[in-house]
């Protein structure tokens, strides 16, 4: 006998005035293999097409369709409901801009990201078409990548308490994104730029140690020890340029 | 009316999109790429597997060079492709992999030693040499004679994305996400840019450009099952096919990918048949080594779906509650393999089947893959029809695919094609003047301005637009599917006729206020039914079987009569056909047409093509 579900869903159109914020409720007849890209999109189709909500590849590679699901910031395409209970309640993910309904704002917030961190490789050396690649060791190479993993899906820094509540905190995706560049041999900067950058209560030291980010983590990225590495690193240059002044 | 100017607009900020973006911020010119979702978000994030490119520094790419790689995307295309083009990608795509290691891709690279590879489900040994170490290396795809693609682990477009994306931050080159392109802004001789709709507040905004270029990826989404994400949906296309005067290149030239999971249609990488998968049907035995002795699982994409639909209907598939299905196994590639170079695939198995693929089987099925079809430009990316217009990656006709492209190859010609176009963009601009006219300009911000407000009052009736597009879906999959014939092309020419009338009476249930999804959904639906009748008609009137183009009452590759390339316009909004009208396949024959060496071999010959020495 398949299980009817309830959907409690933040509603809130910003560009309608004469919408206010409140909870909705959806019912559904479960089905096999049931996911909430499947119950949001039926809802879409079968009941209020103006309900808004954020989806891409649907497979989770691309990090958009992040949201609450029962108090847990979680990709909602691999999110399947033989895992939640009967009633199931969804909200946007905080600290992010509302767009409506369960849509928010990630681009802007990590594209102002880029910027401050600098997320790009600093290097002198011009590209030459006619040379062969530098050589790097594999292993140096999947360090890299294991980093570059993260799709930037805003669980993280949804869950973050420093987020909460300081704007300005980078949160583990962007403290992240500088510890990818740091152990990059291609990037020329040195551990003082780095610290110039996140060795301070907006990066590093912000960080409280809850660690919530590592626990909603959808790519399962070590977060846990990239913020105790980068925190051990930057006290360290904080010791020495403290000495070698 | 908020108005942007800027040198160069890209629609779609995918890897083509900002890698031909790139270009341009670097001769100088200002570019702002818009994008439906936030730059990273894009479907190239998507691809896994990684790029063809001919560096030949692993074992098994030895003596590649790009003359090879020419030759199997020639092959691969059945010979549909351009060959001038096909031969300016495989040149290029060596140096655009360095040029990417250089911004900060993390390749994989060569480790010397003695390690074990499989093929075939058979395990064999080979060695990488000392003074190749570190170098960038390759794995083994579909359809190539060595192992030529290049790979970041198992999320090569992701790397490769946030890479590019980078350079973009660094540049200036911006992007306006959550924004759609509803409509170009052109005189019928010019484009000028787009009118867009911002889906952060719904309102209109115009975007005025001296070059516009579309990049919006593939259009899968007018098919029920696709691997494609949600917003290949073709929105970068219907703009250029409602002026009337761009042509649509090969629309059905669609490509099925043989292994889709069943039921969510996500893909699994080619990666996994590449390192030694198997296909296993409803006994769990092998079957593509009966059918393809030589390339066995991998055969090109388009030869292992059609025998993987062949063998389903001898009887063979597995029956489920989605429909049949064969098996994939990667079993005895063993836990490490699969949790290290095939860890998407695993994350995909285990959150979305439930399936665990170290002891269990994969369900999959050929699904709707790739569009070779697109806005046809030539060899520059400038779009047929219109100046200033230009086009690039999936969403272009450029044609280095023909009739069925490689594995490795899309995600290669994304940054390829974005590279060479992006030049090719700036050379334009260099003596491009333009004079905007204001009454263009104003009179499409009216239309679009009524068409919308039209919608939203159900001016033209209350057709609604979720059912329209599902009977649109269903017509493809019934007719214009992996085998195609002249009964269920016209059946399915006939139905999608019927859908188009309906879909011009679509109006909203909802109030069409703000960010309104069912009003975007409803901006697109006449333009899907129109491209979904270019691909079933330009099937119906291609009487050969070419590539993955399959006819089952012309069962012959038919090269005396139809070495072209279709050419799909839509003239008039009253029209309920496309027009079509054809041009040669390629002006250069490197290589003459001839078997590919896998697939059947059923030819018509034609008697006058000459070959080209190659330049």
């Amino acid at each position: 006998m398949a299980r009817s579900l309830k959907f409690n869903i933040f509603r809130y159109n910003p560009q309608d005035p004469e919408s206010t914020p409140h909870m909705e409720s959806f019912v559904l007849e479960e089905t096999d293999s049931m996911t909430l890209f499947i119950v949001l999109n039926r809802i879409r189709e079968e009941q209020d097409p103006s309900l808004q909500f954020d989806f891409c590849c649907r497979a989770g590679i691309c990090g958009s369709c992040g949201m609450v699901v029962n108090g847990r910031p979680s990709l909602a395409c691999h999110t399947k409901t033989k895992d939640l209970p009967e009633e199931i309640t969804l909200l946007p993910l905080p600290v992010f801009q509302l767009v409506g309904d369960l849509s928010v704002d990630t681009g802007s917030w990590f594209r102002e990201l880029y910027d401050t961190v600098e997320s790009w490789i600093h290097t002198k050396k011009a590209f030459d078409p006619t040379a062969k690649e530098e050589r790097m060791e594999n292993e140096v190479a999947e360090a890299i990548y294991e980093l570059d993993r993260c799709v930037e899906c805003g669980c993280c820094v949804a869950a973050c308490g420093t987020a909460r509540l300081r704007p300005d905190f980078l949160g583990a995706a962007g403290l992240n994104r500088v510890g990818r560049f740091l152990i990059d041999p291609r990037d020329e900067r040195t551990e003082q730029d780095y610290y110039q950058i996140i060795g301070n209560d907006m990066g590093i030291f912000g960080c409280m140690g809850l660690l919530a980010c590592e626990d909603v983590c959808p790519k399962h990225m070590p977060l846990q020890d990239q913020l105790g590495f980068l925190r051990k690193k930057m006290g360290i240059t904080a010791l020495k340029s403290f000495f070698t002044k | 009316m908020q108005t942007i100017y800027t040198d160069v607009l890209v629609i779609g900020a995918g890897l083509a999109g900002e890698r031909a973006a790139i270009e341009a911020a670097q001769a100088g010119f200002s570019a702002i790429c818009l994008s439906l979702v936030p730059a990273r978000r894009s479907h190239s994030s998507a691809a896994m597997g990684g790029m063809q490119a001919a560096l030949g520094n692993c074992d098994k790419g030895a003596g590649d060079c790009p003359d090879v790689h020419f030759a199997d995307t020639v092959k691969g295309s059945d010979w549909g492709c351009d060959q001038e083009v096909a031969r300016l990608f495989a040149d290029n795509a060596p140096i655009e992999m360095r040029q990417l290691a250089h911004w900060g891709v993390p390749w994989n690279r060569v480790v010397p030693g003695k390690s074990m590879y499989f093929k075939g489900g058979k395990q064999f040994e080979k060695e990488e040499k000392e003074e190749n170490r570190g170098l960038i290396t390759a794995r083994d795809f579909g359809g190539t004679a060595k192992w030529r693609t290049c790979y970041v682990s198992d999320g090569t477009g992701h790397s490769v994305l946030f890479t590019v994306d980078n350079v973009c931050a660094q540049l200036g080159v911006e992007v306006h996400d959550k924004t759609e392109a509803v409509a170009l802004i052109q005189d019928g001789q010019t484009c000028f840019g787009a009118v867009a709709r911002c889906l952060r507040t719904g309102e209109l905004r115009v975007y005025l450009a001296r070059a516009t270029t579309i990049a919006t990826g593939g259009f899968g989404r007018i098919y029920p099952c696709t691997t494609n994400a949600v917003i290949c949906d073709g929105g970068g296309h219907i703009p250029a096919i409602n002026t009337g005067v761009v042509p649509m290149g090969n629309m059905e030239a669609v490509q099925f990918h043989p292994t889709g999971i069943v039921p969510t249609d996500i893909l699994v990488t080619e990666g996994c048949r590449g390192d030694g998968g198997t296909l296993l049907d409803v006994n769990e035995e092998r079957f593509m080594n009966i059918y393809e002795p030589e390339k066995q699982e991998l055969a090109s994409r388009d030869v292992v779906s059609r025998w993987m639909t062949h063998h389903i209907r001898q009887g063979k598939g597995v029956k489920s509650p989605y429909g049949e299905h064969l098996w994939l196994d990667i079993r005895h590639l063993g836990e490490k393999h699969i949790t290290g170079k095939l860890r998407e695939v695993y994350e995909i198995c285990t959150s979305f089947l439930g399936v665990d693929p170290i002891h269990q089987l994969i369900p999959v099925r050929p699904t709707h893959h790739y569009s070779m079809g697109g806005v046809r430009t030539n060899k520059d990316g400038a779009a047929y029809g219109l100046k200033g217009l230009f086009s690039v990656g999936e969403a272009a006709c450029w044609d280095m695919h023909g009739f069925n492209r490689l594995g490795g190859n899309s995600l290669a010609e994304t940054v390829v094609a974005g590279g060479i176009v992006g030049k090719k963009i700036a050379e334009f601009l260099q003596g491009a003047e333009v004079t905007f006219n204001s009454a263009v300009i104003d009179a499409e911000v009216k239309k679009q301005h009524e068409r919308i407000g039209n919608i939203i009052s159900c001016k033209a009736g209350t057709e609604n637009v979720y059912k329209v597009k599902k009977a649109m879906q269903d017509a493809l999959h019934k007719g214009a599917n992996i085998f195609r014939s002249e009964a269920g092309l016209t059946e399915c020419v006939a139905t999608l006729q019927e859908t188009l009338e309906r879909a011009r009476k679509v109006g909203l249930k909802s109030n069409g206020k703000g960010v309104n999804p069912e009003l975007s959904a409803a901006l697109k639906i006449e333009g899907q039914v129109k491209m979904g009748l270019m691909v079933a008609y330009g099937a119906l009137m291609r009487t050969e079987s070419r590539g993955s183009h399959n006819r089952e009452d012309f069962t012959a590759r038919n090269d005396r009569d139809w070495l072209k390339r279709t050419l799909a316009y839509w003239k008039s909004d009253a029209d309920t056909l496309p027009t079509l009208n054809y041009e040669a396949a390629t002006n250069i024959f490197h290589i003459p047409p001839g078997d590919r060496g896998y697939g059947k071999s059923e030819i018509i010959k034609a008697d006058d093509v000459k070959t080209t020495d190659k330049g």
